[in-house]
């Protein structure tokens, strides 16, 4: 798997890429601004692209800038984005295309390897990887009008971890329920934030779309 | 100047005037006597108690004044601001120097003085020829025959009086010609006579450009100090937070590891679980990091500016927000900053005091002004005082010469609008 590389910090770069390629990644650029990283993007095409939030030479959001840029010429481009903070402004504007293929984590969760490399790879196959802390500071809002409202607790339980880009599989063995639960649980989900039916890929990343939309 | 006032419009403009005159140059003979009690106090400065009477007699008189220019300012739409400079609270002797130092008391006096001709002349002259003009019909009417049956020898401005309509119709005829003469050129100047009163009292009893100057260095030094006393509140508060939080995680982390690196050989496992803790610990000293950045400099103010901002303040906050921003380009980063956290504090308010179920925020760049207004439906009744952190968001943006405006009437709604003159940079 190819990946495009963003990082401005060189000792978390070699990090990155150290990891990355212990895992079997391949790493086809590593840059570190933001129109070095547009450019890369464009010419690799690579299978997911690892990006900063804040790169040079603005140090400000010049990293979602270029990938957001970059999603637009080639739709469905699967980018995780890290950064020190994760603001739902981002988020929404990362998943607003409905494509997914979208990862927006805080920088810590690198620490545990095992658990990023899954995220990169989900994003690769076009899920999303929401961070928790983004789904905690939209739970912690607590806003009772909202579709999430109806849910009931479990569902909330289920909508959290699927914004995080869990498969049914892994949600159920978190929550210690069967497979069928979820599914249950899934398509109650769909049906109170009024998603049709279609793909079921394409649905979660839309609930979870709907979900930070609320 | 004038435009700062509603002005009647139509005829009414002009038939409201000779009353409004009128009264302002009655008024003039009041405050006389009240400037001859300030000018007895000072008569008894040699005796030694005029030292304790002037500053409340004068403090009395320019109260007084100020609700006379609260009136011109309304009346003649010609606004006349307050000159007066500070007076220290102290003993009586500094209270009375600042007086006497202060040129507005002086000036006070001299249009007290004269300010009853004055007004006669301009304010109170288009009544007067009014009046006049209502005296030739009155003695054209039936007057003037009473005064000649009595003996009495009478002129109206140039024509000898000589009868009313039923015994002189040509001579009332003349007179009552002329006071409607006297009667349309007192209403037809009174506005412009207005005007020159305003004027007037714009002269003595409005700030001159050294008093200006003087009351704005008092603003520039109040707002610097409360600058001043801000950030170095905001100092301490990081201080204390790296100090208890990163600080102290870093140190119990150093600890750990000691502790670990001496246990791998001897008790593995045991190594292992502090690793883990040592690891939450590492990632619970980021979290108390990245919290205390975004109380400092919230990473999407810096990204994007104040309009994104305000946007990610809305999705964080528990009740539906509604956001409109037009802003052609970017404050500089204080006014940002500034601007952000005001609104910060409103949204905090209003979700904690209001009873709200919807608040609008709009921001947007007019005529060389950052206009914040913060709308919410909620119970109303907020008052600048009385805990709602108003006030202190009044004085934070007192340092850019912010100003704040607050409209709550019982029963809501509750509309919070700031300004802050500022350049916009292009973004």
């Amino acid at each position: 798997m190819r990946v495009v590389l963003a990082e401005d910090l060189a000792l978390l770069r070699e990090g990155l890429v150290s990891l990355l390629q212990a895992h079997d990644f391949e790493i086809a650029a590593a840059v570190d601004n933001g129109p070095s990283l547009l450019k890369a993007l464009l010419d690799h095409r690579p299978d997911v692209a690892v990006v900063d939030v804040r790169l040079p030479p603005t140090f400000t959001d010049e990293g979602l800038q270029a990938a957001l840029e970059a999603r637009r010429q080639v739709p469905g481009l699967p980018v995780l984005v890290l950064s020190q903070y994760v603001e739902q402004l981002y988020a929404r504007e990362l998943l607003a295309d409905g494509s997914g293929g979208i990862g927006y984590l805080l920088k810590d969760r690198v620490f545990d390897a095992g658990q990023f490399v899954d995220a990169v790879r989900r994003v690769a196959g076009g899920g999303t990887a929401m961070d928790p802390e983004v789904v905690a500071r939209l739970v912690a809002r607590g806003r009772d009008d909202s579709p999430l409202a109806r849910l009931t607790p479990r569902e909330r339980e289920v909508m959290e971890l699927m914004a995080q880009g869990r498969s049914n599989a892994a949600i159920a063995q978190q929550l210690v329920v069967t497979e069928r639960a979820v599914t249950k649980h899934t398509a109650n989900i769909f049906a109170k934030l009024d998603l049709a039916v279609s793909d079921d890929d394409n649905r979660r990343v839309l609930a979870v779309l709907a979900y930070l939309n609320s | 100047m004038s435009g700062d006032v509603v002005l009647k419009s139509g005829i009414g403009r002009y038939t409201a005037v000779p009353w409004r005159g009128l009264r302002l140059w009655l008024l003039s003979f009041p405050l006389l006597f009240a400037s001859v009690a300030v000018m007895v106090a000072f008569s008894l400065v040699g005796a030694g108690i005029g030292i304790f009477l002037v500053p409340p007699a004068v403090m009395m008189l320019r109260s007084l004044l100020d609700t006379h220019r609260g009136l011109v300012s309304g009346w003649t739409g010609r606004r006349v601001d307050r000159p007066y400079l500070p007076v220290p609270e102290g003993s009586p002797m500094q209270r009375f120097s600042a007086i006497i130092q202060d040129p507005a008391t002086w000036r006070d006096m001299a249009f007290l003085l004269l300010d009853p001709i004055v007004a006669a002349f301009t304010a109170s002259l288009s009544f007067l020829l009014f009046l006049y003009g209502v005296y030739g019909w009155v003695l054209a009417a039936f007057v003037g025959r009473i005064i000649k049956e009595h003996g009495g020898n009478e002129w109206y401005t140039f024509v000898p009086l000589q009868g009313s309509f039923s015994d002189h119709p040509v001579n009332a005829g003349l007179i009552a010609g002329l006071g409607t003469a006297y009667a349309l050129t007192g209403l037809y100047f009174g506005p412009r006579l207005m005007d020159a009163y305003g004027r007037w009292t714009q002269s003595l009893l409005g700030p001159t450009e050294k008093s200006r100057l003087a009351l704005r260095v008092q603003h520039l030094s109040e707002t610097r100090a409360d600058a001043v006393d801000a950030s170095a509140r905001e100092l301490r508060r990081i201080e204390r937070d790296l100090h208890d939080g990163a600080q102290a995680r870093l140190v119990a982390m150093g600890m750990s590891l000691g502790a670990i690196e001496h246990l791998l050989d001897r008790d593995p496992e045991r190594a292992r679980i502090l690793l883990a803790e040592t690891r939450e610990s590492s990632a619970k000293a980021l979290r108390e990091l990245r919290d205390l950045v975004r109380g400092i400099h919230p990473p999407v103010l810096a990204d994007r500016g104040v309009g994104d901002a305000v946007k990610a303040l809305a999705l964080d906050h528990p009740l539906p927000v509604e956001v409109a921003v037009d802003l052609p380009g970017r404050p500089d980063a204080p006014v940002e900053s500034a601007a952000y956290f005001a609104v910060s504090e409103i949204l905090t308010n209003v979700a904690k005091h209001s009873g709200a179920r919807r608040v609008w925020v709009d921001v947007r760049h007019e005529a060389g002004m950052l206009r914040i207004s913060v709308t919410d439906d909620g119970q109303g009744g907020a008052s600048l005082d009385g805990g709602t952190g108003l006030r202190g968001i009044e004085r934070r943006i007192g340092t850019f010469d912010g100003v704040l405006a607050l409209s709550s009437p019982p029963g809501g709604p509750t509309i919070v609008t700031l300004e802050l003159p500022c350049e916009l940079l292009s973004s």
